[in-house]
């Protein structure tokens, strides 16, 4: 059949500065570019061209722009080249149409519309680079009150803390499953987290063997499919997460496609080779709340109580009497993922119309849990849409503990977020298992890439949180007057509990 | 509550904004002195207030009446009296009521009808409720229902006199040359966003516990969120409110020694915490990460007092200035160390404590204690 979808973009190559060098044509896993003999030049197919920029960055000439193909349908909001070309690609195929990373509509964020306070006259600010300025945060239920016994008139603390994670900056890398990525780039977070004091996420397929040595910043995931799910595994990480749901697709599993299941990935997975690696939606234990708590103390009495137990749910409309329901099940962490969430592969569908905005889900989740006085009983992380430092200032300003990035850790090693990481031929080398394509992606270099990342995010919270005269992020934490909005609604700055700029 | 948060925060505002001077004086055998030297010091400080709020804690106040909570309740109007009168009678036995005795000639601004009262908690109260809580609920109620009365203390053997004007405007229309104490707590205000009403000034006081503050808390925000959790309503919207609520329930209910409460209120530097003993180190690390929304972030000094115990504590990188000085049995505590030697030559000693760092005064003895991490770099 032949397909009436138009290039979505055009490759266009100065046959002037091309020197026929074909690093674009080795370059391009999507076989976009090609070398004719015959003519000694270098052509493009547009139609393969996603727009991920490999070649442009490599051409040593700097020879090819890419461009929105200019060729338009007639002017039509409703009717956007988006909507037109879904609908012909499900005519040919009677498929799902899958996408990767999270959904790219404007309308969910609020970040942008909320504006951060800073000290003048009455109130000094604080210098960072003179002051002391700490984020160290600690990750994990605490109690009410701590209580001492009395001997021989010295104080002795009686009460013993839960387990807790410490993090030196409230970021941690995000679930990004081994198989969605390639074991180079699993590596590279597993050595970024440890050198800078922070954790990685395994996600939800294992940790390969070699990477064990990193467990004392790693955080294992437990999802529906079990994969990599050993004693081993779970007595490696230094916390455990139970996956619930995720933002980019809250309610539906996963599906690794059989191709992607390499040897690797089939040890690591617990699988043979070849075989789709299939996460059931729901976890098939856990249909209720109560089966919940079963689960996180199985884990935990697996353990020996030594680590804190995160369950990571996808933010939707009933994330606060969730999360509540959590915390008393036993979770000593809720992360929550918000819409914005990113993904190796969803439906487009189910990743840009399911769930909730992270800011609204953790503004009321965290109220919520003041409400009801167990606010200290778990920490909260956040996910979904965290995309530089002020984010991350803000989400602590609202309420949350730390942020888990996953999308900026990835732009960091090389993403330009063409959201294709579904076809699994990342020309990154990052969304791929592909042996061959994984090689682009350098261990040393990615952790470096990581580690200034979080090194240049921590200098900036550190300026505003000195501006607003505070030199320590637990001060910053749930301090919503630090917040102000621009452009929203009442019930929106009641729902974020902030007010209007200017009030 | 409507009316006292719209009195004390008319343009509702995040909070109260101000800034102070702070003067406490304790004789720490218990001898009681008189309002001369606490007054005259505070005066030297005239310059850090701006005439809109003034007012004195006194320890040792009343000891013919030591066994009493001794209220000192302003009213707005009658019929605010009227109710709460009645609301006194029904929960309390009333020993002794008197309107407070006060000269009028002093130059103080628009000042309320203000009355002193001895009360004994009605022994009928709920079985489990002790005489303090009792106390607290009542003075809440009054705060919050009557719609015009407020109630400046509630301790034993101690009183609060506050108002609006410069704090010897205010010692002079309280004619407070007629009362002796052995702990004297002096304070004036420079608020920025209220004009001043009388309830607004310090001292803060809720039982015998007593605030005086000088400072702006950046933590507010979470400070009092997390009070809030606890059961706290923080009507006032004052960083003095939640300094006070956080001493309440760290000290009263939780039974913490100041020393411990200073390192959750003004916690050493983790670079600190980090080159500590693996004991001190793993108190302070167990402290921060509990008790993490009431570290006070930002510019303070306070003097909080009880009775038979005085503490001067300032933030941890020291923002707001306190300066500590002994002579014989009295301990000192001022924001400018000129205000000491005004009333008191040639000192035994005179330091300026450590951001974070509490001074403690505690009565019969003799010692002042001060409180320093062990590690310092």
């Amino acid at each position: 059949m032949k397909s009436y979808i138009e290039p979505e973009f055009i490759v266009e190559r100065d046959q002037d500065k091309c020197i026929q060098c074909k690093v674009c044509v080795n370059q391009c896993t999507y076989e976009t570019h090609y070398y004719d003999p015959e003519d000694d030049k270098v052509y493009s197919h547009d139609e393969k061209c996603v727009n991920c920029h490999r070649c442009v960055v490599f051409c040593p000439t700097g020879a090819i722009t890419i461009k929105r193909n200019p060729t338009q349908y007639k002017e039509n909001s409703n009717w956007t080249r988006e909507a037109i070309a879904a609908v012909k690609n499900q005519a040919e195929t009677g498929g799902i149409i899958l996408t990767g990373m999270g959904c790219d509509k404007p309308y969910y964020t609020y970040w942008d519309r909320i504006l951060l306070n800073a000290s003048q006259v009455t109130n000094p600010s604080i210098d960072p680079l003179r002051e002391p300025m700490e984020l160290r945060t600690y990750l994990g239920a605490k109690p009410d009150k701590l209580e001492f016994d009395l001997e021989s008139g010295n104080m002795v603390l009686r009460t013993r803390l839960a387990p807790q994670l410490c993090v030196e900056t409230p970021i941690l890398f995000t679930a990004l499953s081994y198989g969605a990525v390639s074991l180079n780039v699993h590596e590279a977070l597993a050595r970024a987290a440890t050198e800078y004091g922070t954790f990685m996420n395994t996600g939800e397929g294992g940790l390969d063997k070699k990477l064990y040595k990193y467990g004392d910043h790693i955080i294992v995931q437990v999802a529906s499919g079990r994969f990599g799910v050993s004693p081993d595994y779970l007595n490696t990480g230094a916390a455990i997460e139970i996956k619930i749901g995720q933002g980019a697709k809250p309610g539906i599993g996963g599906h690794l496609p059989g191709e992607k299941v390499t040897e690797d990935i089939s040890r690591t997975r617990m699988i043979p080779i070849g075989t789709d690696a299939l996460s059931p939606a729901p976890q098939h234990d856990i249909y209720s709340i109560e089966d919940l708590r079963q689960l996180i103390y199985a884990l935990k009495e697996e353990t020996d109580y030594t680590k804190p137990v995160s369950v990571k749910i996808a933010a939707v409309h009933n994330s606060a009497a969730i999360a509540s329901g959590m915390v008393r099940a036993g979770a000593d962490i809720i992360a929550l993922d918000g819409v914005r969430g990113a993904t190796g592969a969803a439906p487009r569908i189910i990743r840009d119309n399911v769930g909730i905005p992270i800011e609204v889900a953790l503004a009321s989740v965290d109220q919520r849990l003041r409400e009801e006085g167990i606010r200290n009983k778990a920490s909260i992380i956040v996910a979904g849409g965290i995309k530089n430092s002020a984010d991350v200032v803000k989400a602590i300003a609202l309420g949350t503990d730390a942020v888990y990035i996953g999308t900026a850790a990835l732009v960091a090693v090389g993403c330009t977020v063409c959201q294709t990481c579904y076809t699994g031929k990342c020309p990154w080398g990052i969304a791929t298992s592909d042996p061959w394509i994984s090689k682009r992606v350098n261990p040393d270099i990615a952790t470096r890439r990581l580690v200034n990342l979080l090194q240049g995010w921590s200098h900036e919270i550190k300026e505003m949180m000195g501006g607003m005269g505070i030199n320590a992020i637990e001060s910053l934490r749930g301090n919503r007057l630090q917040l102000r909005g621009v452009g929203l609604t009442d019930t929106e700055l009641k729902i974020l509990g902030i007010k209007m700029a200017g009030d | 509550m409507k009316t006292i948060t719209a009195l004390n925060n008319p343009y509702s505002e995040d909070k109260v904004i101000d800034a102070c001077g702070l003067f406490g004086m304790m004789d720490l055998t218990g001898r009681r002195f008189g309002s001369k030297e606490p007054v005259k010091a505070i005066s030297n400080m005239h310059e850090r207030g701006n005439g809109l709020g003034g007012g004195f804690a006194i320890y040792g106040l009343y000891p013919e009446h030591k066994d009493d909570y001794a209220f000192h309740i302003m009213y707005l109007n009658k019929e605010s009296k009227k109710k709460t009168d009645k609301l006194l009678a029904q929960n309390f036995d009333v020993p002794q009521t008197e309107e407070m005795p006060v000269n009028p000639a002093a130059n103080v601004w628009n000042p309320p009808v203000i009355w002193r009262y001895f009360l004994q908690p009605k022994k009928n109260r709920a079985k489990n409720q002790s005489p303090d809580e009792y106390v607290v609920q009542n003075v809440m109620r009054i705060n919050m229902e009557t719609g015009g009365a407020f109630v400046f203390s509630s301790g034993k053997n101690m009183g609060v006199f506050k108002g609006v004007g410069f704090p010897e405007d205010i010692a002079e229309y309280f004619c407070l040359n007629e009362y002796e104490g052995y702990l004297w707590v002096c304070h004036g205000r420079f608020p920025t966003n209220t004009p001043g009403w009388w309830g607004g000034a310090h001292p803060f006081n809720i039982l015998d516990w007593t605030v005086v503050h000088n400072g702006e808390l950046s933590s507010y925000g979470i400070n009092r969120r997390y009070l809030e959790m606890y059961g706290y309503t923080c009507t006032m919207q004052t960083d003095t409110e939640v300094m006070a609520y956080a001493l309440d329930m760290l000290m009263r209910k939780q039974k913490l020694p100041m020393e411990v409460v200073a390192r959750i209120l003004a916690p050493p530097l983790w670079i600190e915490v980090d080159n500590m003993e693996p004991e001190e180190k793993h108190l302070c690390t167990t402290l921060r990460q509990c008790y993490s929304s009431l570290l006070m972030n930002g510019p303070f000094t306070i003097i909080a007092t009880h009775n038979g115990e005085m503490i001067g504590l300032t933030d941890r990188i020291k923002l707001r200035p306190l300066t500590a000085g002994i002579k014989g049995s009295m301990l000192y505590l001022s924001s400018e160390e000129s205000a000491i030697h005004m009333v008191s030559k040639n000192l035994d000693s005179v330091w300026s404590p450590r951001g974070g760092e509490p001074v403690i005064g505690r009565l019969r003895s003799m010692k002042p204690i001060e409180v320093s991490p062990k590690v310092r770099k």
